[in-house]
């Protein structure tokens, strides 16, 4: 059983400043859903291994399904810094549930809105918005992963339809979605986007079962046997890797909000226990050792805030570059699982147990430095940006 | 049907708090919520307008810095706020306040947590009661209102009051009469237009001043006595607690 959810939110340079009034009153209704709906049973779920379906309509209400999707096709029509405070939220809770919130607003919404056709906006995205719908995005393959352009699954035009074939893995949300998003290429071997209708002949969704990472969110694989896909579920315009790319780009800005959120639960957590543990006559925050994590584990949060704040500003502008977004997700990700594995240690023995968040962030955060771009992809993202030679073919 | 409620500006219940001087409040870094009693009240008054029709008109007696608080009354589903300017410093300067505001807007129903959890001195609502003469029901814990008779409940020692009353009425409210909700999406984006009304403050007559803060001392540390010693126990609670 968990305990009582007590998280106050570190803000060591008082970066509520910067946000304005509209993003503290989205990021404080985010938090006080999570703490009434999700922080009392987040635990169990995990060990189940369940994503507790009610959580969908709770999600839509509180903007979580596409927060920048504009009120005309169903979404609330907000910034980027409110988009990724809601992550951050999200993922203070549990990664899983900020996992099949991401998929839904940057997978599935995102490209539906950026490349669809004004008919595929009208029929799926206010309906994704409410959550009537659920989608997942379907990029990675069991050989293709942190190299998507080799992927094998393809479509042949017959005319007035597709014929989708091959496979996809580790895929976010497939056990249930009702649509996917998937990325096939078609006969001049261009990567080509598509919605793919649960229901239509050939079409499955395996779960993805033992998975010690991420177990409120369900992940699965589809399998696509020639599926007869009509051409109006096919993305006119868009072609190639950029496609994909573009959708993981505002997948991963929503991932370097929520690792903070995983990170600043840990650190609070940790807090509050070093000072009520008591050891050797006196609370263990009071030994050295344990204030130089706690004091990193607060500069490294203060500093991803810093960054994932001008982020936003520069994603408001439309100037955020994909290295940039890179180097974001790779860091924040990076120190929440460093401050998961450092404050789990300050719990001690109760830093395994389900009474207390960390252990299951620290797995949760093990999928998140690897999926949407791997932690070494990334750095030779950055790597490739100030050098202008890529490191990775 | 039409409601008023007050709301207060009030530091979130996690705050851990410091003066500046002794005098006033350090705000560095503390987050305003809608005081906790009277967010009761609200959410009490949309469910009883929401049932059978009517508008909920929020007030707050304060400073340009409280409008959030009233923005987010007003994403939780309040039809729209007043805002009047000037500091809150004494229980009879808001109560007057919003007073003069009531007067000239028939308000069926003014409802007030039972007391702010900042100050906690808990007069607004008998204050504004006897300025506008007007029925007081406080600390209740259950509203019902049916064919113009209200009827409410208040816990009383060892055991529970039910009374009615005519309208129109003041009452305040008590853990139970409702639970507050979280706003959701459309109540926020909802509250970027709803009307919220600037008034000037009518005179600025206080009857009590506030001369300084202090914090209750820290905790001493803790003398353990073994359970075999009783004679030292009643020794160290005669000589040192002073207590027998
Ligand atoms: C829980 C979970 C959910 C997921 N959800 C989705 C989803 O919804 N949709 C989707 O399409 N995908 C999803 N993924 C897939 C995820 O994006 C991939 O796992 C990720 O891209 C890595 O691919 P891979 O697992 O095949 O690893 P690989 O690409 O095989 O990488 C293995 C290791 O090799 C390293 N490596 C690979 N190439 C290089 C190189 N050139 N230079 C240096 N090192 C290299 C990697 O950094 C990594 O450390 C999910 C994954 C997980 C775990």
């Amino acid at each position: 059983m968990a305990r009582a959810d007590l998280y106050q939110h570190p803000d060591y340079y008082l970066m509520d400043e910067l946000l304005t009034d509209e993003h503290k009153m989205i990021r404080d209704t985010a938090r006080a859903w999570v703490k009434k709906e999700v922080s009392p049973i987040v635990e169990d779920a995990c060990q189940k291994a369940e994503f507790p379906k009610q959580w969908i309509k709770g999600l839509a209400e509180i903007g979580a399904f596409g927060p920048y999707i504009p009120e005309e096709y169903g979404g609330p029509g907000l910034d980027q810094i409110s988009y990724g405070l809601i992550m951050q939220e999200l993922e203070r809770g549990d990664s899983g549930l900020r996992s099949t919130a991401s998929v839904q607003s940057s997978l599935v919404m995102f490209p539906i809105y950026t490349f669809g056709t004004e008919a595929q906006k009208k029929k799926y995205l206010p309906k994704l918005a409410k959550g009537e719908l659920m989608g997942c995005f379907g990029l990675t393959e069991p050989d293709h992963g942190s190299n998507p352009s080799g992927m094998l699954s393809n479509i042949k035009d017959k005319g007035d339809h597709y014929i989708l074939n091959g496979a996809k893995m580790w895929i976010s949300n497939s056990p249930f979605a009702d649509i996917a998003v998937v990325w096939a290429k078609d006969e001049t071997s261009a990567i080509r986007g598509m919605i793919v209708e649960r229901g239509m002949k050939g079409f499955t969704t395996p779960e993805t079962h033992g998975k010690w990472s991420l177990r409120a969110s369900a992940t699965g694989e589809l399998v696509f046997d020639n599926v007869i896909v009509p051409k109006e579920n096919v993305f006119p315009d868009i072609k190639g890797l950029k496609g994909p790319l573009s959708c993981l780009n505002s997948a991963r800005y929503g991932i370097a909000w929520g690792a903070i959120g995983a990170a600043m639960d840990c650190y609070d957590s940790a807090l509050r226990y070093s000072k009520e543990r008591v050891q050797f006559g006196k609370p263990i925050a009071g030994f050295q050792l344990t204030q130089k994590k706690l004091a990193e584990m607060i500069t490294e949060i203060t500093k991803a805030q810093m960054l994932t704040w001008r982020l936003g500003v520069l994603k408001n502008e439309h100037r955020a570059t994909p290295a940039q977004i890179s180097m974001a997700k790779r860091n924040n990700v990076h120190i929440a699982l460093t401050i998961a594995r450092e404050a789990r240690q300050i719990h001690g023995g109760m830093g395994i147990t389900g009474e207390y968040p960390i252990m299951r962030h620290m797995m949760n955060l093990e999928s998140v430095i690897t999926y949407e771009g791997t932690h070494d992809i990334h750095l030779l993202i950055t790597g490739m940006d100030v050098t202008g030679i890529a490191a990775f073919e | 049907m039409k409601f008023l409620v007050c709301i207060s500006n009030v530091p979130d219940t996690t705050t851990k708090i410091s003066f500046t001087d002794g005098k006033a409040l350090n705000s560095t870094g503390v987050q305003f919520i809608i005081n906790p009693y009277d967010e009761m009240a609200l959410t009490r008054a949309l469910e009883i307008k929401e049932a059978a029709g009517g508008t909920v008109t929020v007030i707050n007696v304060g400073a340009a810095n409280t409008e959030p608080t009233l923005r987010k009354a007003l994403a939780i589903g309040a039809d729209d706020a007043i805002r009047v300017n000037t500091e809150p410093t004494d229980a009879y300067l808001v109560a007057h306040q919003i007073a003069e505001v009531a007067k000239k807007n028939n308000y069926d129903v003014i409802l007030t947590g039972r007391e702010s959890i900042d100050y906690n001195s808990g007069q607004v609502a008998t204050m504004l009661a006897e300025m506008l003469n007007l029925p007081c029901i406080t600390v209740a814990t259950k509203l019902e209102i049916a064919s113009n008779e209200a009827t409410l409940e208040r816990e009383i020692d060892g055991g529970k009051e039910v009374l009615t009353s005519s309208l129109p009425f003041v009452a305040s409210a008590q853990k139970g009469m409702a639970e507050p909700r979280i706003p959701n999406m459309r109540g926020i984006m909802a509250a970027r237009t709803k009307p919220l009304q600037v008034l000037e403050a009518t005179g600025d007559e206080k009857l009590t001043s506030s001369v300084a803060y202090e914090l209750p001392p820290a905790k001493q540390a803790v003398k353990l006595i073994s359970k075999d010693n009783v004679a030292d126990l009643v020794n160290l609670l005669h000589t040192e607690a002073k207590v027998i």
